[in-house]
């Protein structure tokens, strides 16, 4: 309990913990898939989608959304990429992927499960990208000749983690959701 | 975790998304990537379109320029200049023709020949 008299403290509650801990577990994820070599920026599996993904179905959008932006600015940091072109087409990309996300988390989940979500998600990462890089990066129509090549990743990847999600939904003790509730506020 | 395990967590309306998500990389690979057959040779002279000649069909053609004759040749799909008096001859060594946007450009003659798709490749051109 805080004394009125006392000076004002920031305290983190729950949710901060939350949030913290799945933004790591996203940064570990793109930090490390940074590594692997690429014929195009942007085609990369987008591990760190997972993470959005699980906080989105566990914790609701405002969280996977903090989880989503700090991702793209500590990661970017790490890699000495902030502020640089990738990282506005990354930050365009969450940005649209978040948008969506909004909407489609309303979608019946009898119907469409983390697989749905995850393959939409990433065609709006793209979507974004690709916009952003038509209208600032490469002002020229021949970008999109591009574009067969990011929905393939799109779906590819989209597919993969998406089922990854939807495992670690089925089974939580592979990851340490049951701490959440665990944590001291 | 076998196949069937992991098929298991996949719901109806996800396989739909995913072959909306197929058939969009699909129909979107044909549209974007299918190179655009030429329909058409535009031959022009000073910057005026003097010709256009379609590509179903063999032909020739010849135009005058400031340095004499250029003679253009059609056949089905592809056009090439067959003879220039240019001096260094490069729209002649070019050869055929075959793509939509391709243009072998005359210049001291003031000839050229560009093929056309039902798109245009480019905008504009202006030699």
């Amino acid at each position: 309990m805080v004394e009125p008299s006392a000076p004002r403290l920031i305290r983190s509650d729950a949710s901060d913990h939350r949030v913290a801990r799945y933004a790591a577990a996203a940064i570990v994820l793109s930090v490390a898939e940074a590594a692997i070599p690429t014929p195009l920026p942007g085609v990369k599996p987008g591990l760190a989608n997972i993470v959005v993904l699980l906080v989105l179905l566990r914790h609701g959008w405002s969280e996977a959304a903090w989880v989503a932006l700090l991702r793209v600015f500590a990661t970017s940091l790490l890699l000495g990429q902030l502020f640089a072109p990738g990282f506005f087409l990354s930050l365009a990309g969450t940005f649209a992927t978040l948008a969506l996300l909004a909407a489609i988390v309303h979608l019946p989940r009898r119907w469409f499960g983390p697989v749905s979500l995850s393959v939409l998600a990433a065609f709006a990462h793209i979507g974004g990208q690709m916009l952003l890089a038509r209208v600032w990066l490469v002002p020229h129509a021949g970008l999109w000749a591009l574009w067969p090549v990011f929905s393939a990743t799109a779906t590819f990847f989209g597919i993969v983690n998406g089922l990854i999600t939807a495992r670690l939904q089925a089974n939580p003790q592979h990851t340490n959701s049951e701490s959440d509730e665990k944590t001291p506020a | 975790m076998h196949t069937r395990e992991w098929l298991a967590l996949l719901r109806p309306g996800d396989y739909l998304v995913i072959i909306a998500a197929i058939g969009a990389t699909l129909l979107a690979g044909m549209t974007l990537w299918s190179s655009d057959q030429p329909t058409t040779a535009v031959v022009r002279a000073a910057g005026q379109e003097v010709a256009r000649l379609p590509l179903d069909r063999p032909a020739n053609f010849t135009v005058r320029g400031p340095l004499g004759l250029t003679h253009v040749e059609i056949q089905p799909g592809r056009a090439r200049v067959a003879s220039d008096p240019g001096p260094r001859q490069y729209c002649v060594k070019q050869g055929w023709l075959t793509r939509s946007g391709a243009a072998a450009i005359c210049a001291p003659n003031e000839v050229t020949l560009q093929l056309e798709g039902r798109r245009a490749a480019y905008d504009s051109m202006s030699y």
